[in-house]
């Protein structure tokens, strides 16, 4: 036993491999025959996939369909005389994100130089003079405010009062962006502009922001009641997770938005755009509950009895020792159904409503754009695309920085 | 003590439940009048028939200038709209439940519809009806012409079936090109597989659009199958659905007179009766449908256009014409032999 101790005590780390692009070409690519003959032959398949794409997307593609209608795809019908407000809205989100980035850090920061570089690179595309000039804003903004709170992390008693602000700014931040964006009733200058109104890749983004941020909360309380020693909430969970589980998210929505006023008592009529993002979070909810119910089984049962030992009460050993063990696991998970909530987004044309890509449907229905089918599809799916890896390479960062896999 | 307090809050939580929806206008008009603006449930992606404009940055659209000129008869204004793009399958739902004032959406009238699901057709919009697609140069002009032709059509659709009656009938031979998808069927008459391309007269002009040489390719006026498309209202609001149908009535009517959205300004010094009961100068004829103006069917054809305008406008772009070559289409006036009849306005 002993010198076994001692044999592994001397075991080196493993010797970091540096070496050339051409070392590793000759020995992943090319080490054998047969693997050359593999890589020529993937090679020339890739080739003849993506040659006739690229041909056609350089050459015979016509892309004027999406500058012409970006307005559209990007806010939809929203009037065009009001998108100060929308700008408004970007601008103080950027404002918070670099702020926050600069004084907590972190993950947060690689989140906002990845977006004021994308805000700076669109800046440089053609777009009218004033655009480029805000977007190129919105780049300065976000690094400014980084830098901002990077500096005000150095004063101590400065660091907590800004800290403080923003978390207050963060917390009023939905009801300024709905008042921003929906308008303030009976005030002159921020005149209602009806969720109708409301559609393109902001409403989107609307439905997965608020999808996200509430379905979450919801998911684990959930999760927590069907793991619960109280019947009535054990017995509701399962009853919740299970029916909600047991139906399409598309007969949620219909439900949700065609069925729900035939229940409601005369002539009450609950807002479309809230019935979608009540629809997704009571779907997405149910999904979260049970990926977290795992994180739950996989903290033994050790953990509670020490907590216990330690005098913390049940509600404290939750909070405290199980959550942040459980959540921290089924990061991937959830992550992936957040991502996946993000591109359901587009059934909301069940519930009357049109986001990125029901707009682009409505403008191909256009005689003037009818032949630009595959530029408008290519063009959406490419959005999406962009987004949803932004996410995900973002929950790969969560996962390195709470170590998880490593512990 | 406990207990009273949390009976109190529950009382005081379900109370605004029992106000809700009262004091509020039971009559669909009212309702309307007193949103504000018209709730009209559209089909977001129908070439011609309704889309989005980037110009206007709104919807545009046959159907979509339908529910613009029923704002225009209530509120004097084509922008009172709120659209509601409806999927088909939500479409009845949604006008049964209250979710939309009227429905504008390309729906074809048949009895289940009428009847079953307690609906009011108003006068049909657009006589659609499955057509022929042909070349110019192929010198097919009716249907007795496609002897021998063969016709690019979708299979195991009604579409297929009439097709086979349609060729016993005339007593003429056909021979059937068959797909299973749009696009194969369009690309194979487009390379020239087929003489002719059967559908949806709509639908055929959407997919005209797309060919490699539109201009080169005409739709024969002839229809072999019925789709009468209508707006469509609930039961019980006979005052709404008359508003509906005497807003379709008036861009008829006035085609007919010959107003236009150009010289309907000029035309009330007219002294035709027909003409001054249609502009309001006599009659009293908005006040006795329960609008706020005689001046109703003026502001329509002003703002929005008789049907010629409304037609010329948004499906003559994609190659439908009401007269082909001198023959009518079933949406050609009934002045020049086709269906499109204004009831008198007397």
């Amino acid at each position: 036993m002993i010198e076994q101790k001692r044999v592994a005590a001397e075991v080196l780390p493993p010797p970091t491999l540096r070496y050339g692009p051409l070392r590793w070409l000759r020995e992943n690519l090319f080490s054998t025959w047969y693997n050359t003959l593999l890589t020529l032959l993937c090679l020339w398949g890739l080739y003849a996939a993506l040659s006739a794409l690229l041909e056609w997307a350089f050459t015979r593609a016509d892309w004027s369909v999406i500058p012409a209608n970006l307005k559209l795809l990007l806010v939809g019908t929203y009037p065009a005389e009001m998108l100060w407000r929308v700008w408004a809205v970007l601008y103080f989100v950027v404002f918070l994100l670099g702020g926050s980035a600069g004084l907590w850090g972190s993950l947060l920061r690689d989140a906002v130089v990845a977006l004021s570089a994308a805000f700076f690179l669109l800046a440089l595309l053609p777009f009218g003079m004033s655009e480029r000039l805000l977007l190129a804003g919105l780049a300065l903004l976000g690094g400014g405010m980084m830098g901002a709170g990077w500096l005000l992390r150095r004063a101590a008693r400065l660091q907590t009062w800004s800290k403080r602000i923003l978390l207050g700014l963060w917390v009023l931040s939905p009801i300024l962006v709905v008042v921003l964006v929906g308008g303030l009733p009976g005030s002159g200058w921020l005149p209602t502009v009806s969720t109708e109104k409301w559609g393109g890749l902001m409403l989107t983004f609307m439905l997965a922001i608020v999808g996200i941020t509430t379905s979450f909360p919801l998911g684990v309380l959930l999760a927590l009641g069907r793991r619960s020693e109280l019947p009535v909430v054990r017995w509701f969970s399962i009853l919740y997770i299970e029916i909600i589980r047991g139906v399409p998210l598309v007969t949620v929505i219909f439900m949700a938005s065609v069925m729900l006023p035939l229940f409601l008592p005369g002539d009450t009529r609950v807002d479309q755009a809230v019935r979608a993002m009540t629809a997704f979070t009571l779907f997405t909810a149910a999904y979260i509950a049970e990926n977290v119910r795992g994180g739950l089984q996989n903290i033994p049962r050790g953990q509670y009895e020490a907590a216990h030992a330690l005098g913390l009460s049940h509600f404290w050993t939750t909070v405290f020792i199980v959550l942040p063990q459980a959540l921290r696991a089924v990061i991937p998970a959830n992550v992936g159904q957040f991502i996946s909530l993000f591109k359901d987004t587009s059934l909301v044309f069940v519930a009357a409503l049109l986001d990125l890509f029901n707009i682009g449907r409505s403008i191909l229905a256009n005689p003037t754009w009818l032949a630009h089918d595959s530029e408008m599809l290519l063009f959406i799916a490419s959005v999406y695309f962009v987004f949803a890896y932004f996410m995900s390479r973002l929950s790969q960062r969560l996962e390195r920085l709470l170590g998880v896999g490593e512990r | 003590m406990r207990k009273v307090f949390t009976v109190g809050l529950v009382v005081a939580l379900l109370l605004p439940l029992l106000t809700i929806g009262q004091g509020q206008p039971t009559d669909t008009l009212g309702r309307v009048k007193a949103r504000g603006s018209l709730i009209c449930g559209v089909n977001n992606a129908v070439p011609g028939f309704g889309f989005l404009d980037e110009r206007t940055g709104t919807f545009s659209g046959f159907d979509v200038d339908y529910c613009k000129a029923l704002a225009t008869a209530i509120f004097n204004d084509p922008a009172k709209v709120t659209y509601r793009p409806l999927t088909a399958a939500a479409r009845f739902t949604a006008l049964s439940a209250g979710e939309v004032d009227v429905l504008i959406r390309n729906t074809t009238w048949t009895f289940s519809r009428d009847v079953e699901l307690k609906l009011n057709f108003g006068p049909v919009t657009f006589y659609d009806g499955q057509g022929f697609m042909v070349r110019k140069a192929s010198r097919i002009n009716t249907l007795r012409d496609l002897n021998g032709a063969t016709i690019c059509v979708l299979q195991g659709t009604t579409t297929e079936q009439n097709l086979a009656d349609m060729a016993r009938r005339l007593g003429i031979t056909i021979r059937p090109l068959v797909f299973t998808d749009v696009t194969a069927r369009d690309k194979a008459y487009d390379e020239g597989r087929c003489d002719a391309m059967t559908a949806d007269a709509s639908g055929l002009a959407g997919a005209r659009v797309r060919l490699s040489r539109p201009d080169d390719h005409k739709i024969l006026p002839e229809l072999i199958s019925k789709e009468p498309l209508a707006p469509v209202v609930r039961h019980g609001d006979d005052t709404w659905y008359d508003i509906v149908k005497w807003t379709v009535y008036c861009t008829i009517e006035a085609e007919e007179l010959g107003v236009s959205s150009r010289n309907v300004a000029q035309l009330r010094t007219s002294t035709d009766p027909n003409i001054r009961r249609l502009l309001g100068l006599e009659g009293d004829f908005g006040r006795k449908l329960g609008l706020d103006s005689n001046d109703w069917c003026a502001n329509i054809i002003a703002k929005v256009g008789n049907y010629g305008e409304i037609y010329d406008r948004n499906v003559k772009p994609l190659g439908l014409e009401r007269i082909v070559d001198g023959k009518p289409s079933p949406n050609a006036s009934w002045n020049d032999g086709g269906l499109i009849y204004a009831i008198p306005f007397r």
